[in-house]
């Protein structure tokens, strides 16, 4: 009887969340905004691209789940350049504090900078590659935004490894590459993917940016030539479909994580 | 010449303004196969020193030296049972002892160095738990874990920093026989660090108390010429085991005694008149309160 309470609880509170935020919705609809589209009314217009999710009928009209795919591969080929040059930084930094004291001032002053100003900078490093130039650009800004939770965390995780670790090292005497492989990254790991976790969510926030002013096939593309047509139904699927993609990755990610969480 | 020396080591910690000398001229030599004690008051500077015999950190002062020479680092020579175990959790039972194999024995083939391991796995009797990682043991199994990975290392000394403090009287006892067991197996120079003398006793050649810090230092050694194997229960009624207890027992109390500080205070009483219960309590009206002696203008004294 508790257990079903609980499971009901489980489902039902959620449902109760979104029906209230449906309702705020269909209200602001009708009343303040009346350019807004009600909820009935984006499913009929959206029902096209959502029943049809694969559909392509033109390069900027494509079923929801295309451009998914499409928003997807860019983030994973960014995010995997993210991990890639952020992973070893992160190292660095928590090894060598002569390191840390050069880096970390410059580190902190990009850190806040945001995807749309990156964005320019990146279409501007690759203009000589021509068609291929918003890809790249998009990939730059990917990376150079999503890198900086797993550099920080990444550090942090090396300079919080327990003394007693590096002592079993140093008794047993493993060389430097040993004491790396079978000490440093997996005393790391945990913190590794709590970075891994964190780079992917900001990876997906600046992908939607990065097709918006690229005007690349995507979600986030589709979502800023939907706007310019007036089609304003679709920036909402487009939002819905951001969050869910979004709420998904981050609960793979959560899966990983917990599954290199030692203790 | 003896096995493990220490000359004159001295070890402080903190700046250079307000540095405390946790240990003050350690001398001592061990023998070769020789189990001796050390007992200590907790933050005596017990894994200091220990950490100095390992060679994880250096003496401000004087010199460790193995078999005459001067111990510059840690090496796998000295094996060392850490006191909080010091395992890495994201390897099994089996791992954490193979690492230690694997990095000892280079050049042994793959499948000694796999019954090596094993061997030590089986004389700590976790050979059922092997493929578990540290979080998924007790205390107690962790310990052994601990103990095998470094007999595993079959170092020419074994290093252990109170192998069984965080462990309840039963499992202690338990474990204590297992040590006992192994050691006069294996026929090791053996430091032991332990808190508690009757370990101390039962296990070792000889005992050291370690005065009480700061500037803590060895006591007088005391022979331990009890024959092997000991019984536990036969031990306690031994006029000699009591004899060496008291003295261990005696010097580390002094030692302690000498470090306290004397402070004298006034001892100032409470000034409240106690109140007069057959009295009743008024409801209403004026609320009693306490009153201080020193506030009563006026006394009534029957004569
Ligand atoms: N790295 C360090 N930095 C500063 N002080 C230290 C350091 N290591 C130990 N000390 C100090 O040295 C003293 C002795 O510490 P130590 O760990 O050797 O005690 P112990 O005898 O092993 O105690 P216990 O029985 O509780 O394990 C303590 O007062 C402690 O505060
Ligand atoms: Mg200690």
């Amino acid at each position: 009887m508790k257990l079903l309470r609980a499971k009901l609880d489980w489902i039902l509170l959620p449902m109760i969340g979104f029906g209230a935020a449906i309702a705020i919705w269909q209200i602001l609809s009708v009343t303040v905004c009346k350019e807004l589209p009600s909820p009935w009314r984006t499913w009929l217009e959206s029902r096209e691209y959502i029943l049809k999710p694969f559909e392509k009928r033109g390069e900027m009209d494509q079923g929801i789940l295309r451009f998914t795919w499409y928003s997807l591969i860019l983030v994973a080929k960014g995010y995997a350049l993210a991990l890639l040059v952020g992973t070893p930084i992160g190292f660095l930094l928590g090894l060598s504090v002569v390191f840390t004291r050069i880096f970390d001032p410059i580190i902190q002053v990009l850190r806040p900078v945001s995807p749309l100003a990156w964005l320019p900078l990146g279409l501007v490093l690759f203009l000589g590659a021509g068609k291929q130039a918003s890809e790249l650009g998009a990939l730059f800004t990917i990376a150079v935004c999503a890198m900086w939770p797993t550099v920080l965390n990444t550090a942090v995780g090396v300079r919080a490894i327990p003394q007693d670790y590096l002592n079993v090292a140093r008794v047993l005497k493993l060389s430097r590459t040993k004491t790396f492989v079978k000490v440093l990254i997996p005393a790391t790991l945990p913190y590794m993917f709590t970075g891994f976790r964190l780079s992917l969510g900001i990876a997906w926030l600046v992908i939607v940016a990065a097709e918006m002013l690229t005007g690349r096939p995507g979600v986030g593309g589709f979502l800023w030539q939907e706007y310019n047509a007036l089609n304003y139904a679709h920036i909402i699927l487009c939002i819905l479909t951001i969050g869910f993609v979004g709420f998904a990755l981050d609960r793979l990610m959560s899966v990983v994580e917990r599954r290199f969480k030692t203790a | 010449m003896a096995h493990l020396e220490l000359k004159a080591v001295s070890k402080g910690f903190g700046d250079p303004s307000q540095r405390t000398e946790v240990l003050h001229d350690i001398n001592l030599e061990i023998k070769e196969g020789e189990f001796v004690a050390i007992v200590g008051f907790s933050g005596a500077g017990k894994t200091t020193l220990i950490s100095m015999i390992a060679g994880l950190t250096k003496p401000d002062a004087g010199s460790v030296l193995l078999r005459g020479k001067p111990v510059t680092g840690p090496g796998p020579d000295r094996g060392i049972v850490f006191q909080n175990y010091s395992l890495l959790p994201w390897l099994t039972v089996y791992e954490n002892v193979a690492l230690a194999v694997d990095q000892c024995f280079p050049d042994w083939d793959p499948a000694r160095r796999q019954a090596h391991t094993e061997r030590y796995i089986a004389m700590v009797n976790l050979t059922p738990a092997k493929t578990k990682r540290p979080s998924e043991l007790s205390g107690g199994m962790r310990q052994r874990v601990s103990v095998a990975r470094a007999l595993a290392m079959e170092p020419e000394v074994l290093l252990m920093d109170e192998p069984l403090g965080a462990l309840d009287a039963l499992t202690r006892a338990t474990l204590q026989d297992e040590f006992a067991r192994i050691c006069q197996e294996t026929r090791k120079t053996v430091v032991l660090i332990t808190n508690d003398p009757d370990e101390g006793i039962y296990l070792s050649d000889r005992i050291i108390p370690l005065s009480a810090g700061p500037g803590a230092t060895l006591g007088p050694s005391i022979e331990v010429n009890l024959e092997r194997p000991r019984d536990r229960k036969a031990l306690n009624h031994l006029s000699r085991f009591k004899e060496i207890r008291r003295e261990v027992i005696e010097y580390l109390v002094a030692s302690n005694r000498k470090k306290r500080v004397e402070v004298s205070r006034a001892l100032v009483l409470p000034d409240i008149e106690p109140e007069d219960l057959s009295v009743p309590r008024a409801t209403f009206g004026a609320r009693k309160h306490p009153i201080r002696r020193s506030e009563i203008k006026r006394e009534n004294v029957e004569i």
